[in-house]
């Protein structure tokens, strides 16, 4: 199945989660967070989240910035 | 600290807020932020695969406060979701809060800008926002339970310092919370004439990080803010119009 992560399409294995999609990036242990379809994913839950077809996932850290 | 910085009930010795925006690279900004004596510092939250890594532990490393924006925003909701992402994977309920109109000038959208400091306060976030110089604006964020004000001088990255430097004073003169000069700041008499005015603190990142010399603006940036701090608690003389001589009449 295919998800959109950071804005471009990617293929995931069915049952992925956003665990998943973190491994996947190769994300660090902390200083990240995910939206999934705009609503934000507490690190709780990442492993339990279900990722489906078609969904938007971002992963966010923080930049030099302001 | 005999005169500290209080936002929000934490402490601050330092009234100089940094951000880490535009520097050549993470080695300049260590050396800038050290020079800076700056003790809470602004990132940006962006994707993952960005480039701009590393910023997070250097500030550990340094013992500075992590304060993230939601620079890039352009409406309410965005800029709600940002700040919850960015809850979530800093571990604050800080958040310097921008909403811009456009891109030519980056000022705030005020309607945007004052619906999302609604949402972000009754979520529980410590919200600073980054504000026009309007005094009424000012009032209407710290109704609406902003921990601080942070109007601009002058647009951000335009070095033009205080356009307006009356208006600054007259949301200094009915603000209970802090005010902080957020943006504009060229060089350090723009810093020190924001304290003259009553500024609780000066934000600022261009000004230093573009600078020919990061390190040694951060250190005048913090002599400025530190002299501005001492002549407003001084009580400057009036102007006035004629020359008053400061010497004895001379002996008839």
């Amino acid at each position: 199945m295919k998800a959109r992560v950071n804005g471009e399409d990617r293929e995931l294995a069915d049952g992925a989660t956003v665990a998943t999609v973190l491994d996947l990036l190769g994300a660090p242990a902390s200083g990240v967070a995910v939206a999934l379809d705009g609503e934000v994913v507490p690190r709780a839950v990442w492993a339990s989240t279900p990722v489906r077809e078609g969904a938007a996932v971002e992963v966010l850290t923080a930049v030099q910035g302001g | 600290m005999d005169d500290p910085l209080v936002i929000a009930n934490r402490e601050f010795g330092s009234r100089l807020i940094m951000g880490t925006g535009g520097a050549a690279n993470l080695s300049v900004l260590e050396r800038a932020l050290v020079a800076s004596g700056t003790e809470l510092t602004t990132v940006a939250m962006r994707r993952l695969d960005a480039a701009g890594g590393g910023v997070l532990d250097l500030l550990r490393r340094l013992g500075i406060d992590v304060l993230p924006n939601t620079a890039g925003c352009r409406g309410a909701a965005e800029a709600v979701l940002t700040a919850r992402l960015a809850r979530e994977a800093l571990g604050t309920d800080w958040v310097k809060l921008e909403v811009v109109a456009d891109e030519q000038t980056l000022l705030p959208d005020p309607v945007e800008l004052l619906d999302a400091a609604e949402r972000l306060v009754d979520d529980g976030f410590t919200v600073l926002p980054y504000t026009n110089d309007d005094p009424v604006l000012a009032r209407r964020l710290e109704d609406v339970g902003c921990a601080a004000v942070m109007p601009l001088g002058s647009p951000i990255g335009t070095g033009l310092g205080i356009r307006n430097p009356h208006n600054i004073e007259l949301i200094v003169a009915r603000a209970s919370v802090p005010v902080v000069l957020d943006a504009g700041v060229g060089t350090a008499s723009d810093a020190a004439l924001a304290m003259e005015l009553g500024c609780s603190a000066v934000l600022l990142a261009t000004a230093v990080t573009r600078a020919q010399d990061p390190p040694r603006m951060a250190a005048a940036m913090r002599a400025a803010v530190d002299g501005g701090r001492l002549a407003r608690l001084a009580g400057r003389i009036p102007q006035r119009f004629w020359a008053h001589a400061s010497s004895p009449a001379p002996d008839a």
